[in-house]
């Protein structure tokens, strides 16, 4: 088997300087294909999937998607002008970025609360941490149907303890004003416990003997929440705000089973938008214009969070 | 301590703030107890509802106090209604499907990562870290043009493929063949044994944690994958979990039987929860390494 023997040495190209460039190339791509045949099945799934998909997606923003009565056609910028001068989009764009803030800042202060109140690890806070995290396991398309009967008018289980407090019952989903905000409820309760995990990990890198100079220095809690823990942790709310701000435009499954993007768009989010321009109006010239802006923005959200990871040596 | 590097047993430390248990003053942890219960209050919901006969009527639906003459009528219900049975079956063979495939694309790709030196290893690096960056979550309108194209739409195949390959699961194994001392190959290489030989007698035994943790992260991130399957399949009989679930809830909410919906919901849900309860310490500790997924 040539490809073991290849593998089984290191890569020496003994003199290799004084041969002509050609023959150079040549040495180091037989030197380099036993590593080459070994990438090769993940390269061509991420060459179909991920780098070509990138680059149909802008083919199609370009062009007009052929009909039965007119060939395909190019068209341009026209289909991102389009969308964006689509009141769906831009609504679906500002109902994105207020569900994203309602829901990556409150989550993201509930998880930091429960790490601090959950750090030791004993057999209450193993119970208490594995109440918090089961949400993050069951399909949102399950958390859906527990929460619409949660927020059904009059007879659910929201109205029917809380509600009655109200002087008038809303209807939660069916509301404008309150649908997004009951989406926005699922979400939190849905990613807190997963964001979670992330501070109890980076409050165990907080060091020890900073935390132990500063109680003999007469540091109260407080004070030391605010010079140590916070500073030390800054890298970990940095990352979690990306992985929360992701999960923000990445997650519309409760969309679909609850709302459906109504009443009149109120929880229409750029995902969904994309995928009814796409599926439920074979506008694909649109859907990928929409496709395309939100891949920029969430490039550099993510080109971001491998800089947190990266300065924080290793991962989180 | 670095999670990456021993997944397992870093979530069995105390961190360092609490042994003295100062940064959590009663008062917050109460708070955080109340916040527990309310975090479980669907479930319990969901189960009181379940074993709650039809006869209570609508207005006792809402009741988290269980009647005390349960009945199995809407799990019979949920069952004849819903093919769980055949959901489960989908369910289960995309995720092997994917979880199969992906081990053997992120294990050579890991061990040339790890081990290998070759031209341009720098540049598919970053390739790989690329598709990271892409969110594929968003790919899925050129991805279904292409799974179509395939001749692979409405097909099981159609809603694994995107998935063979893993940056994030080569990244992970990377990370574990590397710290696999070279001595241990060193002494296979003397013995004859070529690169297969060697991934699986020294670096998948050696990287079994490294393994499982990934596999519990595909697994449940694709036993809850909604949206791509909802593109790729429109088949009844090829529906996974989710779609099934949420058609399901569709047509019991048509009809307000909530009792139904949520037997559907505990029957969905319930293998799942039973698994985490068992292994809740790996579980838990898998998700800390998947942060990048």
């Amino acid at each position: 088997m040539s490809l073991a023997e290849g593998a089984a040495l290191p890569v020496a190209e003994p003199a290799s300087s004084r041969l002509p460039l050609v023959k150079r190339l040549s040495a180091a791509f037989k030197a380099s294909l036993p590593a080459y045949l070994l990438l090769l099945p993940s390269l061509i799934f991420l060459a179909a999937f991920t780098y070509g998909a990138v680059g149909r997606v802008i083919v199609d923003a370009l062009y007009q998607r052929a009909t039965p009565r007119a060939p395909s056609r190019f068209v341009g910028l026209d289909n991102l002008a389009a969308v964006l001068a689509d009141p769906a989009f831009t609504g679906a764009v500002v109902n994105n970025l207020i569900y994203a803030v309602g829901t990556v800042v409150p989550s993201m202060a509930l998880a930091f609360l429960f790490a601090l109140a959950l750090s030791r690890t004993n057999a209450v806070t193993s119970a208490l941490r594995a109440a918090l995290f089961l949400p993050v396991l069951i399909p949102m398309v399950a958390a859906s149907a527990l929460f619409l009967f949660i927020f059904l008018p009059n007879v659910g289980l929201l109205d029917h303890y809380i509600g009655r407090l109200l002087p008038v019952l809303p209807n939660w989903l069916g509301d404008p004003d309150t649908a997004l905000i009951a989406i926005m409820v699922i979400t939190i309760w849905k990613n807190a416990g997963y964001y979670m995990l992330f501070f109890l990990a980076g409050l165990q890198a907080v060091p020890e003997d900073a935390m132990e100079a500063a109680y003999l220095d007469g540091a109260g809690p407080w004070q030391r929440l605010r010079y140590i823990i916070l500073p030390e942790l800054k890298p970990t709310f940095l990352f979690v705000t990306v992985i929360a701000g992701l999960n923000a435009v990445t997650q519309v499954d409760h969309v679909f089973v609850m709302t459906k993007g109504g009443p009149s768009n109120a929880t229409n989010l750029v995902l969904f938008y994309i995928y009814e321009r796409a599926v439920e109006h074979y506008d694909v010239g649109k859907a990928s214009a929409a496709t395309l802006l939100s891949l920029g923005v969430l490039m550099g959200l993510t080109a971001l969070s491998f800089r947190t990871i990266a300065n924080r040596e290793g991962g989180p | 301590m670095n999670p990456f590097k021993s997944p397992i047993k870093w979530l069995l430390k105390d961190t360092p703030l609490a042994t003295r248990n100062e940064i959590t003053p009663k008062l917050g942890f109460a708070l955080v107890v109340l916040f527990a219960l309310v975090w479980l209050i669907p479930f319990l919901w969901m189960v009181v509802a379940t074993l709650r006969p039809a006869s209570d009527g609508i207005n006792a639906m809402a009741e988290l106090m269980p009647n005390l003459k349960p009945t199995l009528d809407n799990i019979r219900d949920a069952w004849d209604i819903g093919d769980f049975p055949r959901y489960f079956l989908n369910t289960t063979i995309i995720c092997t499907g994917i979880l199969t495939v992906q081990f053997v694309t992120v294990t050579l790709a890991g061990f040339a990562f790890a081990r290998l030196s070759f031209a341009g290893k720098t540049l598919i690096f970053y390739l790989f870290l690329l598709q990271l960056m892409l969110v594929p979550v968003l790919l899925i309108v050129p991805n279904l043009t292409l799974v179509a194209k395939l001749g692979l739409y409405d097909t099981l195949t159609g809603v694994m493929m995107p998935f063979f390959a893993s940056a994030f699961g080569t990244f992970l194994m990377r990370q574990a063949f590397e710290a696999i001392p070279t001595e241990l190959e060193d002494a296979a290489l003397i013995d004859g044994a070529g690169v297969f030989a060697r991934i699986r007698h020294i670096y998948v035994p050696l990287s079994l944690p490294s393994f499982s943790a990934f596999a519990i992260v595909s697994v449940t991130s694709h036993w809850n994958d909604f949206l791509w399957p909802l593109m790729v399949i429109n088949s009844p009989d090829k529906r996974p979990l989710t779609i099934g679930l949420s058609v399901f809830t569709q047509t019991a909410e048509g009809t307000q039987a909530w009792g139904t919906i949520a037997a559907g919901t505990l029957i969905v849900i319930a293998p799942l929860l039973v698994t985490f309860l068992i292994f809740q310490k790996r579980f838990i500790s898998s998700f800390v390494t998947s942060g990048i997924k």
